[in-house]
């Protein structure tokens, strides 16, 4: 049972229940703070993310995106709040634990071992459900697991370099791989196209896009042309709490995330009240 | 792209050079030495290669697993006093008394003495009592995610208490003077030439199979699992795995080879002793491990030789010397050489290749990919350690 968590009674001011928000709710977190030294970085959050969808997760810098994950991944201990995985408590459990329940995240800055091949370094990622003795033994050619992953994110021809010659964009596929071998229910993604040439982007787009048909997956992201062409349900955090969620039109509409999402102080909003909304303009996220 | 070439080489050259290798050492340390070498200094290296097979363990633990541990003298000293218990037993015969106990006025043995009449128990003491106290040791201290500094110098308190501890309890340990006076080592007539042959020959044996034994393990994905913590355990939790635990396999290993490193010893040298264990000699050993070159298992045991070799000679002809030199020595490895004895030969290779490209390559050329040069958790583990320091 999931109904008593080690989290506080704030979440008691939250009235909802799993079963409330409806199906097949594979995350549900409700009413989730976090605390640093007084800075409130995640101040209430109620977030539902079903089975199969893909979620972006907007907003400026200091929304609290990261802590989020941070939370749902064990990195950060909530001041108060509860995040239900598949019907279990996360909250508490350790960083280890929560991988084998099913979620895998990937860095804003992509973290891979460098003196490790890039093959080892999915093969890792790839062999945790294995049990010491089987780890023990000497890793005899590549498995179908580790070798389609590879072929996926196209670093088949790199399998016998050393992960610390990549680039940085094949750092991050390469982590994007190694997250995709573990093979999680759930992914969670840190700005993937950060630091990505256009062609990398669209490339990772299309791996996203491939890989949310049979998992379930959230990004955070800032690019918002990558936003665009990519999300089916977008959700806006803003000072720690969530500002709107709902596709792509509804959000841009929003005069509240006109007003917040770019940062812009108030003065220079009024110069570019389409920021979000206007069309081509990609880099304005940045 | 060089893959092709770097692979096909591998074919063509990597496969057989290790195994040539270890022939090749095999040979020197079974047939050469043993054919050139006097009864006194086979004997003294009968005793380097009892540090090598520590040293083995050093090599895994901090080498590959970046622990760096300061206290293998304790796991050294539990096995060495596990096995001198036993002879000293054997030796008094049933029902009688070691010959210390006599002195210092011990009048029944102690019940801890009692099981170890027995030769089976002694042995595996060897093995378990090392290796129980540093997987409790490890799980307690790496659960909680001490690590680096506080690490190493929890370890040399621990050698330090240790000691303490032996020469306090005189009746129990023999005290300052440790346990000495061994006349047989298993049907080995300890004061024979031949039969101290045949424990030098055993002693190699035992080497050359922890050394194939440990290759397995670093080879095999466990190994690649251990480098991966070192360099990232931050990162290694988001992989699904508890680093707590890939570490403590790998401290306890090197403990038990510690263990079995200073059973060996009491044979070889004849004693075991507070002073062989306490700070300086787990100092010296790892030391030693830095010297051959930590990264590859080769090179700590190549460092514990070569180390213990130098101690001797030095020692001999400048009996107060060895201590500057050594300091020294490890300033300039430190500074000059950090990958060791072992990488010089790379390093040497890659000042070359720079040397020739007139250094055009440009940016991070001057960090080789082939291995980090320090032993702070590298690059990868950065990254979420300033996150998680934000949470602290």
């Amino acid at each position: 049972m999931t109904g008593s968590t080690p989290a506080e009674p704030q979440s008691a001011t939250n009235g909802h229940t799993d079963s409330a928000d409806g199906g097949q709710a594979l995350l549900a977190i409700r009413g989730l703070s976090v605390v640093f030294d007084g800075f409130r970085a995640i101040d209430g959050i109620d977030l539902t993310v079903r089975e199969g969808e893909l979620r972006f997760l907007i907003g400026p810098n200091g929304a609290g995106k990261t802590t989020l994950v941070d939370v749902v991944t064990g990195l950060t201990r909530p001041t108060g709040g509860s995040v239900v995985f598949a019907g279990r408590e996360i909250v508490g459990r350790r960083e280890h634990q929560i991988v084998r329940l099913g979620i895998g995240r990937t860095f804003q800055t992509a973290v891979v071992f460098e003196e490790l091949t890039v093959e080892e370094n999915v093969d890792l990622a790839a062999s945790f459900r294995m049990r010491l003795p089987a780890l023990l033994r000497r890793r005899k050619g590549r498995s179908d697991k580790v070798a389609s992953v590879l072929d996926r994110a196209g670093l088949l021809d790199l399998a016998g370099q050393r992960a610390g010659v990549l680039s940085h964009g094949q750092r991050q596929w390469l982590e994007i791989a190694m997250l995709l071998a573990q093979e999680p229910r759930l992914l969670l993604l840190d700005e993937p196209v950060a630091g990505m040439s256009r062609a990398e982007r669209e490339r990772t787009g299309e791996l996203l896009a491939d890989v949310a048909r049979d998992r379930t997956v959230l990004v955070i992201e800032h690019d918002m042309e990558f936003v665009r062409t990519y999300a089916s349900t977008v959700t806006v955090l803003h000072e720690g709490r969530v500002l709107t969620e709902g596709d792509m039109a509804h959000v841009q509409a929003d005069p509240q995330v006109r007003e917040v999402y770019l940062g812009r102080s108030r003065d220079t909003r009024a110069a570019e009240p389409a920021a979000v909304g206007a069309g081509p303009n990609p880099e304005g996220a940045a | 792209m060089n893959t092709p070439g770097l692979l096909g080489r591998r074919l063509k050259s990597g496969r057989w050079r290790g195994p040539a290798g270890f022939l090749a050492v095999a040979l020197l340390v079974l047939a050469v030495a043993p054919a050139t070498l006097s009864p006194f200094r086979l004997e003294l290296l009968a005793k380097y290669l009892c540090f090598a097979i520590a040293a083995l363990g050093i090599g895994l633990a901090w080498g590959k697993g970046g622990m760096l541990t300061l206290g293998q003298g304790v796991f050294f000293g539990l096995g060495g006093y596990a096995m001198a218990m036993h002879l000293k037993l054997a030796e008094a015969g049933p029902g009688e008394l070691p010959d210390f106990m006599v002195w210092s006025g011990v009048e029944e043995l102690p019940l801890l003495w009692e099981p170890f009449r027995q030769p089976w128990f002694a042995v595996l003491m060897v093995v378990v009592l090392p290796g129980t106290v540093a997987a409790l040791l490890g799980l307690l201290v790496f659960g909680r995610r001490v690590r680096g500094a506080y690490f190493a110098i929890l370890t040399q308190a621990l050698a330090a208490a240790f000691v303490i501890w032996l020469v306090g309890e005189q009746g129990l340990t023999g005290g300052t003077n440790g346990l000495t006076n061994f006349s047989s080592f298993f049907g080995l007539d300890l004061a024979s030439d031949a039969d101290r042959r045949v424990l030098y020959f055993a002693v190699a044996a035992v080497l050359g199979l922890m050394y194939l034994g440990f290759r397995h393990l670093v080879a095999s994905r466990y190994g690649r699992l251990l480098v991966a913590v070192r360099d990232g355990e931050d990162r290694v939790r988001f992989l699904g795995y508890d680093p707590a635990v890939v570490k403590t396999v790998a401290f306890t290993l090197s403990a038990i080879s510690a263990g079995i490193a200073g059973a060996l010893f009491v044979p070889v040298v004849g004693i075991i002793s507070p002073a062989l264990l306490g700070v300086v000699p787990s100092l010296e050993l790892v030391f030693a491990v830095a010297v051959g070159g930590r990264y590859v298992l080769a090179g700590a045991v190549l460092g514990a030789v070569l180390l213990n070799y130098a101690k001797t000679t030095f020692s001999e002809n400048f009996a107060d010397g060895w201590l500057y030199l050594q300091g020294a020595l490890f300033i300039a490895v430190m500074a000059y050489a950090p990958k060791g004895v072992v990488g010089l030969v790379g390093q040497i290779r890659d000042f070359a290749a720079t040397r020739r490209l007139g250094r055009q390559p440009a940016g991070d050329s001057s960090r080789p990919t082939r291995g980090p040069g320090d032993d702070e958790p590298a690059r990868p583990a950065e990254a979420v350690d300033v996150e998680k320091e934000a949470v602290a």
